[in-house]
């Protein structure tokens, strides 16, 4: 032990990884605490190590930045400047007058408890993805796109033959992508966005010709497969009794709603689909930190309005792997010169700052451009679930607001459940919103990961784990 | 036909036995319970409290604990986070798994 400041990283994506560099190289000690077996985040996620695979890189984009966070990662951990723990996940931080305790659950179980002690936290615990509910969306076979490609990165698998990739967003391109280079037939990539969106945001997606190339890139491979997407269409059903067997997709009009007469079936097992992203905020929450709508509040140096709490990537806004490292760098570098009362390097910070405010612009038009279609909720009807977990159908969820007069999600969760199963609302939250006619609220989970009451009632009082030497 | 197996250059270690409801099926070192349940072509392996609907992967990540299942006795365990042993034995489940 060392009298250097302790910071604990929670996530080990592209953000957290940048963000313990960058604090370890300037003196500090880091525990980077994340759930996953392997540090990589979503955008770096690697099979896992038994799978051996010899070219892993065949899955991914931009492999030679991830070999040099791995590289330089595993140099602290033999230097032990950092440790990493894996298999942790974190229920709660604590804070506490002078420190705080990261409470977590081990393994893919979650139900023995550990605990590590810091000076400081730096949250980089990203996202999650929006899927939007309609006729069919619960039927297997049908997975958020982003969990279509976690499974494939992760454990080499697909999902079926024959996908359909739907939805909105920069993700799709990836997804149907890395589905058609693994061997599925992709039916179809189905955009809600249209050509005339891009037109209006120009200047800040031109600005990225690098992250342009990347989604053309993406295209040309789709294009040599003869997948051609269909712009400004949708996905209004979701067919089949066991599993999905078709969907039925339908063009937009300009102002977002299906156009009569443009439906038509398409055949196919699996429906990859994905609405956008939503930023894992629950951690912050309960630490009192204040948030932006729905992602944690940051200033210039990602510092959270919580003292000696920072935070980095998709949990303060989404944008992608590349802002989700310059984030990152920029708050371990913030945290390394306040924990040590230096300053940092004014030419390396100033030009940080600059590629964040470029990197945030081009994620601004993004996310203009991709939209889910305004007028999606005239696709659900009433027997739709819009709450998975709980089943409660979208039915439910307009007489609650219709005939009993509830006003804000919040009341509709009391009223009909939605949003009170396993997943605390973390799904059905931004539909039951939608269908309510009312702004999605922040949902104050107290803890975010179920904990078993036994942990609870056996809290240890004292940290069973120390940072790196 | 290419497979992601094929596509990374996977060499795993032998495949190992484990069970779904009594029917053997094959899983490689390193896959979860849902990838092994994917390779075996099976994509649900639970069924609602209410409706008794099918459910299997929905998040692929741990959020949505709609791939719950029963795996050695224990119910309720998130199939896209559980990695397999050889011997497993995974039980579908029904409504809360609590009578499993
Ligand atoms: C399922 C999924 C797949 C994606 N695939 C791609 C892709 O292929 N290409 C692409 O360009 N973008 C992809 N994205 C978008 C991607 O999230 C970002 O581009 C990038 O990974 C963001 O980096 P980050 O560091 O902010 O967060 P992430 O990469 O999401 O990293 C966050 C880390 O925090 C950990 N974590 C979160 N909460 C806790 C907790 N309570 N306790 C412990 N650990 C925790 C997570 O396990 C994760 O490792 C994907 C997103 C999702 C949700
Ligand atoms: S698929 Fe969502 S928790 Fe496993």
């Amino acid at each position: 032990m060392t009298d250097r400041p302790h910071l604990a990283v929670i996530g080990a994506g592209p953000a957290g990884l940048a963000a313990t560099l960058a604090a370890a190289a300037r003196g500090l000690r880091v525990t980077l605490v994340d759930s996953a077996a392997e540090a990589g985040g979503q955008f770096y996620r690697q099979p896992a190590a038994e799978l051996r695979a010899r070219r892993p890189q065949a899955l991914h984009h931009q492999w030679r930045v991830w070999e040099r966070l791995r590289d330089d990662l595993r140099a602290h951990l033999r230097a032990g400047t950092v440790r990493h723990l894996t298999d942790h996940h974190v229920w709660l931080v604590e804070r506490r007058p002078t420190d705080f305790v990261v409470h977590a659950l081990l393994g893919p179980e979650q139900e023995d408890p550990a605990t590590v002690r810091a000076d400081a936290v730096l949250l980089a615990t990203g996202g999650y993805e929006q899927v939007l509910p309609f006729p069919g969306w619960t039927l297997p076979g049908v997975v958020t796109a982003g969990g279509a490609q976690a499974m494939l990165k992760g454990t080499l698998v697909v999902p079926g033959r024959t996908a359909v990739v739907a939805g909105t967003g920069p993700l799709l391109l990836p997804v149907a992508t890395g589905l058609a280079a693994a061997g599925v037939e992709v039916a179809a990539l189905v955009e809600s966005a249209g050509a005339r969106a891009f037109a209006r945001h120009l200047r800040p997606l031109v600005s990225q010709p690098g992250k342009l190339a990347e989604g053309a890139l993406y295209a040309a491979q789709l294009a040599r497969r003869r997948v051609r997407p269909l712009f400004r269409h949708t996905v209004v059903e979701a067919h089949g009794t066991e599993r999905v067997e078709a969907v039925t997709v339908a063009a937009l009009d300009a102002a977002g709603r299906v156009r009569p007469g443009t439906r038509r079936r398409i055949a196919c097992d699996s429906l990859a689909v994905s609405h956008g992203m939503l930023a894992h905020t629950d951690l912050a929450e309960s630490l009192g930190c204040r948030l932006d709508g729905h992602v944690v509040h940051v200033d210039d140096e990602q510092r959270t309005d919580v003292p000696r709490v920072w935070a980095a990537g998709e949990a303060t806004g989404i944008g992608g792997s590349a802002l989700a490292l310059i984030e990152g760098r920029i708050a371990g570098s913030s945290a390394a010169a306040r924990l040590t009362g230096t300053e940092p390097d004014r030419a390396e910070w100033d030009t940080s700052l600059k590629s964040r405010r470029r990197l945030r612009e081009f994620a601004a038009a993004l996310d203009a451009v991709y939209r889910p279609p305004a007028h999606w909720s005239e696709q659900v009807t009433d027997e739709t679930l819009v709450c998975r977990c709980e089943e409660v159908t979208a039915g439910a969820v307009r007489a609650a607001v219709d005939d009993l007069g509830a006003g804000d999600p919040r009341t509709v969760k009391l009223l009909t459940r939605a949003g009170m199963g396993w997943c605390q609302g973390r799904i059905c939250g931004p539909a039951v919103a939608g269908l309510a006619g009312c702004r999605p609220t922040p949902s104050r989970r107290p803890f975010a990961r179920p904990v078993p009451l036994g942990v609870l009632a056996q809290e240890p009082d004292h940290p069973t784990e120390e940072g790196p030497s | 036909m290419s497979s992601p197996l094929d596509l990374a250059d996977a060499r795993p270690g032998p495949a190992f036995t484990v069970t779904l409801d009594d029917r053997e099926i094959e899983a490689l070192p390193g896959q979860t319970v849902a990838a092994a349940l994917w390779a075996a072509g099976v994509t649900s392996w639970r069924t609602t409290r209410g409706a008794g609907r099918p459910r299997g992967v929905f998040c692929g990540i741990g959020v949505c604990f709609d791939c719950l299942v029963t795996v050695n006795d224990r119910p309720n365990q998130r199939a896209c986070l559980v990695p397999l042993a050889p011997g497993d034995v995974i039980r579908t489940q029904e409504g809360t798994g609590h009578d499993d």
